[in-house]
């Protein structure tokens, strides 16, 4: 038995230390957002947020995870209470497919969790780890500065529940 | 016969609270009807040709919902929230009260593959004559009850309004069987000046789960007591089985099968990181005798021009003898296998309950997927039943079907017992079907004019659709003690061809001559990606067309101009330019080069031109997109920011492929397997601005989107570095080291 804290929630977990979190986070909690894409580190659609980081949770085995803080995409915000950074990416509607879309999402919030103001070029080298295929590229940019000015703005005033819909 | 279906869709409406009245007893559907009994022509438009019953794919229940059905699947274009809205425009009723069912064996149309752009232009348009035929139903339903004529009633919000204010719902209109009728060939369409909801930018109904971690993907499927699976794939093509060790893998922790028949090997765990240790120890202890020959990689023009035999027709002939040039110019251009490279490889689940197989999966034709596997299986299709959920974007035929076919073959070993199979990233890379390596060759003289007066156009080129099409198409099958063939590679017809699309020109040229070689032999695995053949012919001709106005100092957006006809393709032409700012005689700044091009998708799509600037590093060589200006008449715009969405899509992904893409192979194996040995378009290389100009054609047919960019934006691309460096790159993808080469010639 292993426990990890995904989400501000202690989890037991009964998996073999070497076990990636990206399983784990699927598997043993049912959680969506995170996404296998290559298991090797090389496409980013795995990421999560540890301790304030973005981390590639499929290269990332649960031995590592003691003690420390996991966030996913679902600890943001829900699709009737989305989080600046979910409400950004639907209002660019910045997903075709929307594979890799977490975890573009996980890396700028971590982004913007520690530089509430990145420049274009900034947020570009920030999400040189991740790929996309369908080229939404474009949205996934401005989504990024959307957000930055949603954090901007819900750090007067608390998000409240609207949605994109 | 049906008794078995229409239960499920009264549990499935029961479950829903919902009184079962609007469906049809008998023959509800479509695809069952025997074909005999379709009236002659004039046939129904789009889909509805082909299962032309109107509760195929318009369904009201007893409470006013309404939901739309189609037989194709949404694969992250968007379609879904457009038909969603052509639904709710053509009944009146509101957006947010309809929903769309997608492919699914059991409940929608046979709209064949999801391929071609063609989703807008089958189920769009059968949805929305659907919509305008249930309408017109109803309304005479209400005039019935009513006693009102016809022609005074009104529909708005779901419902049927009389002059003096008396509504009858359409939940309260419909009856049994009342939508049970074949469409006719014709609708009482609405105007499009009156539309409310179609033209209008409605955020995609699928995107809110997709940004909060909801319920997406197949890959988000967890049956209860669903176990894992994992394939161990052969190490080349052909590969024999010779030696593995099933006993010891099954003893690893949490295994619970190791599957194997023939040269089809896989291990089932109850844990995902147990199935993907176990399968590393049964691919480690497994021996194979490798016979694959694989063509020479830097070798494919003279491998597609004379190592494969080739099968050639003359497609298109036109010829005028008092038109005759004096400046000839000739050029080959020859484009790599290339990756659909899903972002999530293949992944599929599978459940063989009391002989009956039912597969979720994210391929793009269910209805073929089902015949495929349940020859496979050895199973009658009726026993059969696949449901597609969403995968990561596929971009044509690629692992999607092979999973499928590998779930069902473990599936079948497991009764009872869902079985989710994953690819890995190397296991997609490797053995997805690749978009086909092609060669073109072209040749054509100028008058004294300046106008083209001798076309000649050849292209190599495999099939461009392997696509199930039997078992024989499917790895799994392929693999098993007794194979199924790979059936032989046919050329898809024209006018839409495959290796040959977009290779008759679209320009009026007075002397024309167009051969394709077709080439039956696969010494590589291929078949359908994004565009098929339009994707290196329009490359190729864009490409030429460039080089023949250099020869004669002209502008290329006006030379282009000069030899099109086409008043929609002039329209998109000039408004890429304008939009773009281009000016005949510009210079781009050092180092920076202006491209342009065009096509017509299929030459019978959608019209798409593209202008693009680009930056090169002499150093380096290094080329990037800085800016691309598009310009698309699709016909009658649905969602204005979904077709803008495919467009931008189409450049950044086309890009990819230009600049950086190709397969590598040895003389046995694929080396190209995960994103380091195939690199792609990454954000450092991402344009500053891409802008899409949308040109509507209210109430003109649906010409669809998909893949209509494809062609133009590698064209425009490599237009935009001959423009910069002076030097023409014929040989896909434009690599730094091509240039750079080019640069120190």
């Amino acid at each position: 038995m292993m426990t990890v804290k995904v989400n501000g929630r202690d989890h037991q977990v009964d998996v073999e230390p070497d076990t990636p979190l990206l399983y784990v986070l699927r598997d043993d909690l049912k959680l969506n957002a995170a996404k296998f894409g290559c298991g090797l580190g090389q496409c980013g659609s795995c990421t999560v947020i540890v301790d304030g980081k973005a981390v590639l949770s499929c290269v990332t085995p649960m031995v590592l995870l003691e003690g420390k803080q996991v966030t996913t995409l679902e600890g943001l915000g829900t699709a009737s209470r989305p989080a600046p950074i979910q409400r950004a990416f639907m209002e660019e509607q910045a997903a075709q497919c929307g594979y890799c879309i977490a975890g573009m999402m996980m890396r700028a919030q971590a982004l913007l969790q520690r530089n509430p103001k990145p420049t274009d070029e900034q947020i570009r080298a920030e999400l040189a780890p991740h790929l996309c295929r369908c080229g939404t590229h474009m949205r996934i940019l401005r989504a990024v500065h959307r957000a930055a000015r949603l954090m901007d703005t819900a750090e007067l005033a608390p998000a409240d529940n609207r949605s994109a819909q | 016969m049906n008794a078995a279906l229409i239960l499920d869709r009264r549990r499935l409406l029961t479950g829903g609270g919902a009184l079962i009245v609007s469906f049809s007893l008998t023959n509800a559907f479509a695809q069952d009807q025997n074909p005999a009994a379709i009236p002659p022509a004039p046939k129904p438009p789009g889909s509805l040709e082909k299962s032309p019953y109107l509760d195929s794919w318009i369904r009201i229940d007893a409470d006013g919902s309404i939901t739309a059905f189609t037989g194709k699947a949404e694969l992250g274009q968007g379609f879904k929230t457009a038909f969603q809205q052509i639904a709710a425009e053509e009944l009146d009723a509101p957006f947010a009260s309809l929903k769309v069912v997608t492919a699914d064996t059991k409940l929608t149309a046979n709209e064949g593959y999801t391929s071609g752009s063609n989703s807008m232009k089958d189920g769009g348009t059968a949805i929305m004559n659907a919509a305008a035929q249930v309408r017109e139903i109803l309304v005479a339903e209400a005039a019935k009850r009513l006693d009102v004529p016809a022609e005074n009633l009104r529909t708005e919000s779901g419902a049927v309004i009389a002059p003096d204010g008396r509504k009858l719902s359409y939940g309260e209109l419909v009856a049994a069987d009342m939508l049970h009728v074949q469409a006719r060939s014709s609708s009482k369409l609405k105007d499009p000046a009156t539309f409310k909801v179609m033209g209008q930018s409605i955020p995609r109904v699928d995107i809110p789960a997709k940004v909060t971690g909801g319920m997406a993907y197949v890959q988000d499927l967890r049956l209860p007591s669903m176990v894992h699976a994992r394939v161990v794939r052969p190490p080349s093509y052909g590969a024999q089985l010779t030696e593995c060790d099933p006993a010891a893998t099954e003893k690893l922790p949490g295994v619970v099968k190791v599957v194997r028949d023939g040269n089809f090997l896989a291990v089932v765990a109850k844990g995902e990181f147990q199935a993907v240790k176990a399968m590393q120890a049964l691919s480690a202890a497994a021996k194979w005798k490798e016979n694959a020959q694989l063509p020479k990689q830097d070798d494919l023009l003279s491998v597609l021009t004379t190592g494969l035999a080739s099968k050639d027709s003359v497609i298109f002939e036109r010829g005028n003898p008092s038109a005759g040039g004096q400046k000839t110019i000739e050029a080959t251009y020859t484009r790599p296998y290339q990756a659909h490279g899903s972002i999530g490889p293949a992944c599929a689940v599978a459940q063989f309950t009391d002989g009956a197989m039912t597969v979720w999966s994210h391929t793009q034709g269910v209805y073929p997927d089902r015949a495929a596997i349940a020859e496979m299986l050895r199973l009658p299709p009726a026993s059969v039943r696949v449901i597609h959920v969403e995968g990561s974007g596929c971009y044509g035929h690629n692992g999607a079907d092979d999973a499928a076919a590998d779930a069902a073959l473990i599936a079948r070993a497991l009764p009872g017992v869902p079985v989710r199979v994953q690819w890995s990233r190397e296991q997609e890379h490797a053995w997805e079907p690749f978009g086909p390596a092609m060669v073109t060759k072209l040749k054509a003289s100028l008058g004294d004019d300046g106008r083209i007066a001798d076309w000649n156009f050849e292209v190599w080129s495999n099939t461009h659709s392997m696509r199930p099409g039997g078992a024989g198409c499917l790895l799994a099958a392929q693999h098993m003690a007794q194979p199924f063939a790979v059936p032989a590679a046919k050329p898809l017809p024209l006018p839409e061809g495959g290796g040959d699309r977009n290779a008759i020109p679209i320009y009026a040229f007075p002397n024309a001559h167009v051969v394709h070689h077709f080439l039956p032999d696969m010494p590589i695995r291929i078949s359908a990606m994004r565009a098929l053949g339009a994707y290196h012919n329009v490359f190729s001709i864009e490409s030429f067309m460039d080089e023949l106005a250099d020869l004669v100092g002209a502008d290329p957006v006006e030379f282009r101009l000069k030899h099109l006809d086409d008043p929609r393709g002039r329209d998109v032409i000039a408004k890429a330019a304008e939009g773009f700012g281009w000016n005949k005689g510009q210079k781009a700044a050092q180092d920076r080069g202006f491209g342009f091009a065009f096509a017509r998708y299929k030459n019978l799509a959608a019209y798409c031109a593209i202008a693009s600037e680009v930056e090169v590093n002499r150093e380096t060589g290094r080329a990037r997109l800085v800016r691309a200006v598009a310009a698309v008449d699709s016909g009658q715009v649905v969602n204005p920011d979904g077709l803008t969405n495919q467009i931008e899509g189409a450049i950044v992904q086309s890009t990819s492929w230009t600049l950086y893409e190709r397969v590598t192979f040895d003389e046995s194996r694929i080396t190209s397997i995960d994103w380091q040995t195939y690199p792609i378009l990454r954000f450092d290389a991402v344009p500053e601005k891409i802008e899409v100009h949308i040109i509507n054609r209210p109430g003109k047919p649906f010409l669809g989107s998909g893949e209509t960019g494809q062609g133009p934006a590698a064209a425009s691309l490599a237009n935009a570095i001959a423009n910069a460096t002076g030097k023409r790159l014929r040989n896909l993808p434009l690599t730094r080291k091509r240039i750079k080469d080019a640069f120190d010639a």
